[in-house]
Parts: structure tokens; C-alpha cells; sequence
């Protein structure tokens, strides 16, 4: 987010690398390549890969297949093993207490800072990777590094976008979908008169209900806290996105403050729904089993996809999941574990594996951000914004460990859902919610 | 060989001593049940309450702070919450399951047509992982696709779809009666093995002397029930009071924290959100009702006095 002596001494020195190196070999962007670390596995280095399980399945089949090619030319065996991706951040949490587990792990948002101690260095491997594929996304290298040094790589941001029925927005009277919040009110009063609502999720889904409320709060200026880390979320821009979120509120389906990550798909792939916000899953689910399934064909051929409406803060930004991949500090293989890490991020395998996630999962460096994936199907291209468009947790404070408890309490998902229901008074929910943080900022 | 049996005999004695004497055999016979106690519950409840005194945090041992995350939780509206959600959840739910687990084993023991595959049938909720029952549960309660909705609707009973989980306090009586469902069982097979032991001869001495069947029951069954009514209350209240997976499957604690339960917050702040010594002291929170629990149990339930229907 900032840009530090740090990064300035080492882009100089990356590009002053470059010139060099593009002098001795004739041009074209050698500059990394001059910097390029080699990394050789430890002798008998075998190496145990957590992730989270897939959502689609081109994206763990390409892994397994990139992953092979790493063990034929190298030798070293890559066992991968995966988990339901709510149970990685508890996973990682006890392997880096005790010591001990997988050598890699694919953690999700600020879980690196809650360790960073614990997890090796890899500012050279990301440094390079960095200068030879156009830069990291800021976004996605916020969370990845810590005072400077990259404690993971960031691997990729799941992106999350508005889902919508096409006929039934222009049933609705609306012939292309609303840019701003303003219009998106109206289009939601609109869907839910023609019987068609539109439903964002209330309850405590890690994924939905968290890239709702932060997108509710950002999008109208409101912060958890400042640069410092002190909690500003009693503010007038938090009123105003609680005021605007109980408009919203009232044009849903009812029960969305019981959801859970998967009540939207669910809903809208039944046709109960106008419009929702999800990963790209949605439409993908609907598009592989349409041909069994003439309703779910129907489906994916109506559904179209948009980046969430611009609030009064004038311009796109959301939370979408960060996904880091980070070695931790036991490992007795670490330079096994790099070499596999630069090998899988390297254009063949990244590009290739960044195709086949079927748009699920959006590059963290910026360049394959011209991957086909993102033309080939226009419902693709809104999520390869992800990368571009996140704020990562906790903004625009540090992030560590408040800033993980505070989105694991579910604090701002909390005080959305009292004011919504009507529990509590707007301005009751956000002194909750002030207080609730204040509880994790303390220290 | 005289020489050689003067030698050994104080090794011999020795040896005798500790493989033969009473004593020390009996602590022999002890030792892996000790040791099994000692490693896999004494040290982790310990650790636990130490942690709770301590602000560890993931991947940091923390350091002692004395009460001060007790003082936290005691200020904290959504671990106050906690307390009452977990209570009403557990008296609640415990009340449900002994009265339709009793009048189930009442049932069951009469001479029924099929009773072995009744019986078997019965456990069947009780054997189901928690987790596939909740996941049952969660479609039977969703928002959209509830049957019970469904039905309703289907029979003009009602023009809406029931909210089962949205809001407060349908979440909770939700949750409730899916926590009853999966718990009848228990209650019902263990007092029916209870109610098997108490001798035929009382019912008929007590029918000659002319009881009716209320009087059979309150005056012969329940006081010769009652010791296994506390052992099974005991286990059952422990079980209802600890629950997490039902409350992880079904809400997540929401909606707005109305089912959260101690438990399911502990693990929220604790591992989600990284604040072990919050978390443990959470867990820690727990043990005096527990405790509670315990003692009304076995010292409520099994006095005599209580037992022949008496008062203090």
C-alpha cells in the first residue's frame, strides 16, 4: 500500500539488474532474470502441500498435473493434501503453534501476520517473481508481507461479483445493470416487485457475509479503523452504509441474515433469485451441469456477472478472499519448498493453472492478467478485476492479530445484521461494533 | 545352590513385594489409568485453565495476566449472550429429552408388536454422526427450501416461508428442537434399561393393594428409576451444555450471535480468531456450570428423600 525505502532500494536495484542484463543478453526483459534465485532441494527432500479444497475442479487437476512435472524433473515427491477451506485457518493456526505439519500451506487472508515469526523468508523468491511478471498486486502483497519482508507468496484472490438473471434485470426495467449504489437500490426495489429480489448474505458466511459488509462499509468511506489502528468505525459514512444497507435490506428475499456461504448459490441456481454476490462458482456450477439439467441450462445461459456498484466513495474496492502460500520456518526442506514455490509460479504452470480454475481464482501478479480465461467467456471478466479492486481486512490499519479477530467475531457482519433486523438502532449496532473492536485494537 | 538361594532372597523379597504385596499391586494395576487420566485429561484441562490466565495467541505461549480476560468477557455483550443462549439451550433441551425420552421408554417397555426393531429404530438418531443429522437439519430449517415450509404452504396452513433461522428466536427453538431430536434416544434406551430392572413383583403387590397406573408409576416406577434418571440427566446435561457441531452446522451462532453458545464462541475466538487465552478462559467459563450440573446430580437426584417423593 505504501511504498517504502525498502521497495524503491529494490526495484532500483531490480531495474538497475535489468539495464545490466538486458545489455548482455540483448533486450528483451532479462532484468529478473539476472537476479534469478536457484534454489536446489535438500538431499531425500520430499515436500506436504495443504490447500484448501477446491471449488472448481480445473484448478486442483492443473495443480496435481503442474505439480508432477516438479517432481520428474526434480525427484522431489509433493504429497498435496486439502481441507474444507474453513478449516485451513485453525489447520495452520495449531501447525504453526506446535511446530509441526504440512511444509506449505495455502492460509487465506491475514492468517500469515497472525505467525509471520513462524513462516520463512521468501522476499527473494517474491522479489524475483515480482520484477519478471510486471509486480505484485498491492492488495494481495499486503498481506503477504510483514515490515517489509514477504512471509508467503500471494498465490491468488478468489474474486467475488454480482451475480445477476439478465431477463429479469430487464424485466425489471433496467436495460444494462446499475454502476452505482444509488441505481442498484432502485434495481433491487424493482426485482422484488416483478418477484424476483435480489439476496446478499446477512449470517455468518466466512466468504459471502464478510465481502458483503466490508464492501457496505468501504464503498461509503466508513473504516475500521485508521492508518494507526485506532477504531474509527463511529463515523458518519458507517451511519450512512448501515442506513443505505436497511434499504437494501428490505428488497431481499427474507431469511438472508441465516445464510451461510452456500444459501446464495443455492437460491439463485434454484431460480429463487435476481441478483447475488459470489465467487465465479455460481455460474460455473450452473454451466457444467447444464446438460443435465435444462433448468440449470437456462440458467447459465441468463446469468451475467458485474463488478459490485460504486458508492459515494467513488471508486471499486472490496474485500474478496486472499489466498498466500507460505512455508513455515519448521520445514527441514526449505529450499525444496522454494524451489516448488518458484517452479508453480513460474508463466508455464501459473498461466496454465490460472486458465484452467476456470476464473475462480484471479493472478497475484499482474502479468496474467492477460490470461484467455478472462475473455474467452464474458462472464468471466469481472472477477480478473479481484487482484486490482481488494482492500485487504482491517483497513487502512495494520494488519495481525486484531485485525483477524475482528473479522473472525464477525464484528462488522454483526452490525449490519442487528440494524438490518431491526435489533438494534443503527447507531446502537455501530457503538457495538466500535466497542467489540476496541476489545482486539486495545493493545 | 544353598548359597545362591541366600543371595537372591532379599532381590526375591523385594521383587515379591512389589508384584505381590496388596499395595503395590493395586497401584500397579492403576498406573495406566492414572497415567491415561493424567496425560489425556488432567494435563489439558490444565493447560486450559493456564491459558485462560494468559494471553497466548496463536503461534505466541502469551504471558500471565491474571483476570483480565475474564474482566474482558465479563464486559462483553456477546459472551453475556453466550451464557444465556447456552443456558436456556441446555435446561430447555434437557427438559424435552427426559420427558419424551421417558414416556418413550414407558412405551417401548409395554408388551409392543416388532419391540427389538422399534427399539433398534429408536437409536437410530443417536447413531447418526451429529454432523449428517445438522447438515439434515440445516435443509429441513433453510430459509428457501424448508419442508417444513414447503408443507405448510402445500396444505394452506400458511402463506410465507417460515424463517427457521433468521430470526432470534426461531434460531434458537430450531436449534433446540434438532439438539432434542438427535438426544431422545439416549435418554429413552437408558432409562428403558433402567425401567427393566425394577422387579415385576412390585407392580403386582402395588395392583393388589388397588394402585391405579398413575399411582404405579409415580409411587413404584419413577422413585425405583431415579438413580438412572441422574446418571442419564447427568451425561445428557453434560452432552447438551458442550454441544458445537450442531450449532457450527446450523448457524454459525448467528443470526446476530442469538445462538451462539459458549462452546461455539469459545472456538470462534479462540482458534478462528487466534485469541487462545480468550478463548480458554471461555472453556474455563464452562466448568463451574458444569460442575453445577454434576453436583445437583449426584447429590439432587439421589437423595432418598427425593427419591420417596418428599420435600426438604
Amino acid at each position: 500500500m505504501k511504498f517504502t525505502r525498502r521497495d524503491l532500494m529494490r526495484t532500483t536495484a531490480g531495474l538497475a539488474a535489468g539495464v545490466a542484463g538486458s545489455r548482455l543478453i540483448g533486450g528483451t526483459p532479462a532484468f529478473a532474470q539476472a537476479a534469478e534465485p536457484n534454489y536446489t532441494p535438500e538431499d531425500g527432500a520430499s515436500l506436504r502441500v495443504l490447500r484448501w479444497s477446491p471449488f472448481v475442479q480445473g484448478d486442483e487437476d492443473a495443480w496435481i498435473a503442474n505439480t508432477k512435472k516438479f517432481t520428474d524433473a526434480t525427484g522431489v515427491q509433493v504429497r498435496i493434501d486439502k481441507e474444507s477451506w474453513e478449516d485451513i485457518r485453525p489447520k495452520a493456526a495449531v501447525a504453526a503453534n506446535v511446530g509441526s505439519g504440512p511444509d506449505i500451506m495455502w492460509v487465506w487472508f491475514d492468517d500469515a501476520h497472525q505467525y509471520p515469526e513462524k513462516l520463512h523468508d521468501v522476499t527473494e523468491l517474491a522479489d524475483y517473481l515480482g520484477n519478471k511478471y510486471g509486480g505484485w498486486y498491492e492488495g494481495g502483497k499486503d498481506y503477504a508481507t510483514k515490515d517489509g519482508k514477504f512471509i508467503g507468496l500471494p498465490l491468488a484472490a478468489i474474486g467475488n461479483a454480482i451475480v445477476y438473471r439478465d431477463s429479469w434485470v430487464k424485466e425489471a426495467g433496467f436495460s444494462e445493470f446499475p454502476k452505482d449504489t444509488e441505481g442498484f437500490l432502485e434495481l433491487c426495489k424493482a426485482l422484488q416487485k416483478i418477484g424476483h429480489p435480489a439476496g446478499f448474505t446477512h449470517g455468518h458466511g466466512v466468504g459471502d457475509g464478510n465481502n458483503y459488509a466490508h464492501w457496505l462499509l468501504w464503498s461509503h468511506g466508513g473504516r475500521m479503523v485508521d492508518d494507526s489502528g485506532t477504531v474509527v468505525i463511529n463515523s458518519p459514512e458507517t451511519l450512512k452504509s448501515i442506513q443505505y444497507a436497511m434499504e437494501l435490506y428490505k428488497t431481499f428475499i427474507p431469511g438472508t441474515e441465516s445464510w451461510l456461504d452456500v444459501n446464495n448459490n443455492r437460491a439463485f441456481l434454484a431460480g429463487e433469485l435476481g441478483v447475488i454476490a459470489n465467487g465465479i462458482s455460481a455460474y460455473r456450477t450452473a454451466q457444467i451441469n447444464k446438460d443435465n439439467d435444462p433448468k440449470l441450462a437456462e440458467i447459465a445461459k441468463d446469468i451475467r456477472t458485474t463488478n459490485l456498484p460504486i458508492g459515494p466513495v467513488g471508486k471499486s474496492v472490496e474485500l474478496h478472499q486472499t489466498t498466500t502460500a507460505v512455508i513455515f520456518d519448521y520445514t527441514p526442506y526449505p529450499n525444496a519448498a522454494k524451489a516448488y514455490l518458484k517452479f508453480m509460479f513460474e508463466q508455464e504452470q501459473m498461466a496454465d493453472w490460472i486458465e484452467k480454475s476456470l476464473g475462480y481464482c484471479c493472478q497475484s501478479l499482474k502479468a496474467f492478467a492477460d490470461n484467455p480465461v478472462w475473455t474467452s467467456d464474458p462472464v468471466a471478466a469481472p472477477y480478473s478485476k479481484a487482484s486490482e479492486t481488494l482492500r485487504p481486512n482491517g483497513y487502512s490499519g495494520p494488519l495481525g492479530y486484531a485485525s483477524a479477530a475482528t473479522m473472525a467475531d464477525y464484528v462488522l457482519v454483526d452490525m449490519y445484521a442487528r440494524a438490518v433486523t431491526g435489533q438494534a438502532t443503527p447507531e446502537e449496532a455501530i457503538a457495538e461494533a466500535e466497542k467489540r473492536a476496541n476489545r482486539y485494537y486495545r493493545v | 545352590m544353598a548359597s545362591s538361594q541366600t543371595a537372591a532372597a532379599p532381590k526375591t523379597s523385594m521383587l515379591a513385594g512389589l508384584t505381590e504385596s496388596r499395595g503395590w499391586l493395586s497401584l500397579w494395576f492403576m498406573l495406566p489409568a492414572a497415567l491415561l487420566l493424567l496425560i489425556f485429561l488432567t494435563y489439558p484441562l490444565g493447560l486450559g485453565v493456564w491459558l485462560g490466565f494468559t494471553d497466548a495467541r496463536i503461534g505466541r505461549p502469551g504471558v500471565f495476566i491474571g483476570l483480565e480476560n475474564y474482566q474482558y468477557l465479563w464486559d462483553d455483550s456477546v459472551f453475556r449472550l453466550s451464557i444465556f443462549n447456552t443456558l436456556l439451550y441446555t435446561t430447555a433441551a434437557s427438559i424435552l429429552k427426559f420427558v419424551l425420552g421417558l414416556w418413550l421408554a414407558l412405551l417401548l417397555n409395554e408388551n409392543l408388536p416388532f419391540k427389538s426393531f422399534f427399539r433398534a429404530i429408536v437409536l437410530l438418531p443417536w447413531v447418526v454422526p451429529t454432523v449428517l443429522s445438522a447438515i439434515a437439519f440445516w435443509w429441513i430449517f433453510d430459509s428457501q427450501f424448508s419442508i417444513i415450509s414447503w408443507a405448510l404452504i402445500e396444505m394452506g396452513l400458511i402463506d410465507e416461508r417460515i424463517n427457521f433461522l433468521g430470526d432470534p428466536t426461531n434460531a434458537r427453538l430450531s436449534v433446540i428442537a434438532a439438539n432434542v431430536w438427535r438426544g431422545i434416544p439416549f435418554v429413552a434406551i437408558t432409562l428403558l434399561a433402567g425401567l427393566q430392572t425394577i422387579p415385576q413383583s412390585l407392580y403386582e403387590a402395588a395392583t393388589l393393594d388397588g394402585a391405579s397406573r398413575w399411582q404405579l408409576f409415580r409411587y413404584v416406577t419413577l422413585p425405583l428409576l431415579t438413580p438412572i434418571i441422574a446418571i442419564t440427566m447427568t451425561f445428557s446435561v453434560l452432552f447438551t451444555f458442550t454441544d458445537f457441531q450442531l450449532i457450527y452446522v446450523l448457524t454459525r451462532g448467528g443470526p446476530v450471535n442469538a445462538t451462539h453458545l459458549m462452546a461455539t464462541l469459545s472456538f470462534q475466538r479462540g482458534i478462528s480468531g487466534g485469541q487462545l487465552g480468550e478463548g480458554a478462559a471461555i472453556a474455563v467459563a464452562m466448568i463451574p456450570f458444569l460442575l453445577g450440573a454434576i453436583l445437583f446430580s449426584y447429590f439432587g437426584l439421589q437423595r432418598r428423600k427425593w427419591q420417596q417423593g418428599g420435600g426438604d
